[in-house]
């Protein structure tokens, strides 16, 4: 499968990473998307931020890597958030009724504030 | 990687051809108007727009930008431009990892069928017909797991439920399978007829 063009950047903030992917998640991207998230939490901090404010579109192949996501987290008894969704993906976790799992934040800076 | 246009309507694999599209006058009366997919009057093969691309990842998001493009032209609203896009994507991914199991080279076809009502917007709809050669599943079998079930896949179906009016799965004769999705222009300014209403996270 093609990697397509999704970048994501990576950053520690004290006990907080702080995964930013950019561009599109869909079924080329979803793979990569894994391999960073699982990455973040192999750094075993206690909450793991995924800002989504750089995501133009995002299908179900992306939301199921941030389901996985969320159960590595709860088994390791750590915190995911989500923050910075557009209107089009926020859409996509309300459809699926998601957005009441997630623990979701307008932005970064709140992900990040949150106790 | 080059694309190439011809023309022929069956589904067939061509090697060196990655996309065709091709536009026809409509004939006939307008089958969406007409009723549901799974009743329209008209044979699924009946579309004014016709693209057929190889099983791969890189074309999806080509069709998406087609499906939301004429779905903005005939007046859909724009929220709702994107999530037909979105049907269409999560259909394809069905049909390139479930059908072809992943094999990068089989073809599909996409038909679209457009009603434009030209006295407003809010009476437009399209038809979109998936058709693949992928091996044959039952329709009945094809359904969105339980959402109370949290756990990663198993969405996409739910997706297109949720979206479209009415998607309807079913074995084409001589193999493979088709999907038949509608949509009628919902009102202008709602999400897509979906129930909620704008971003309440945070």
């Amino acid at each position: 499968m093609a990697d397509g063009t999704l970048q994501v950047g990576f950053e520690t903030q004290g006990n907080v990473v702080v995964v930013t992917p950019q561009g599109e998640i869909g079924y080329s991207e979803a793979t990569v998307f894994r391999t960073w998230l699982r990455k973040a939490h192999d750094a075993k901090t206690p909450r793991v931020v995924v800002d989504l404010s750089k995501v133009d579109y995002m299908n179900t192949p992306g939301v199921a890597t941030l389901v996985e996501s969320l159960q590595i987290a709860k088994k390791a008894k750590t915190r995911l958030i989500l923050c910075g969704m557009n209107e089009k993906v926020f859409a996509i976790f309300r459809i699926a009724r998601l957005d009441t799992v997630f623990e979701i934040t307008p932005t970064a800076a709140d992900a990040i504030a949150k106790a | 990687m080059g694309a190439a246009v011809r023309a022929g309507g069956a589904i067939e694999p061509q090697g060196g051809i990655v996309g065709t599209i091709r536009y026809h006058q409509p004939t006939g009366a307008d089958a969406v108007s007409q009723g549901t997919a799974s009743n329209a009057g008209a044979p699924p093969h009946d579309a004014q727009i016709r693209v057929e691309l190889l099983s791969h990842p890189t074309y999806i998001s080509g069709v998406r930008e087609l499906v939301s493009s004429i779905c903005r032209r005939i007046g859909f609203p724009e929220l709702c431009c994107g999530q037909m896009a979105l049907a269409v994507d999560e259909a394809l991914c069905n049909v390139m990892k479930h059908g072809y199991e992943g094999r990068e080279d089989q073809p599909i076809s996409i038909g679209m069928h457009v009603h434009e009502d030209k006295g407003g917007s809010d009476h437009s709809s399209i038809r979109i017909v998936i058709e693949d050669r992928a091996k044959q599943v039952d329709p009945k079998s094809i359904c969105g797991r339980d959402l109370q079930d949290v756990r990663p896949g198993g969405l996409g179906v739910h997706m297109i439920r949720e979206i479209m009016d009415d998607a309807v799965y079913e074995k084409r004769e001589g193999g493979g399978m088709r999907l038949i999705m509608s949509k009628k222009n919902p009102s202008q300014g709602s999400s897509c007829g979906l129930a909620g209403g704008g971003q309440n996270h945070g």
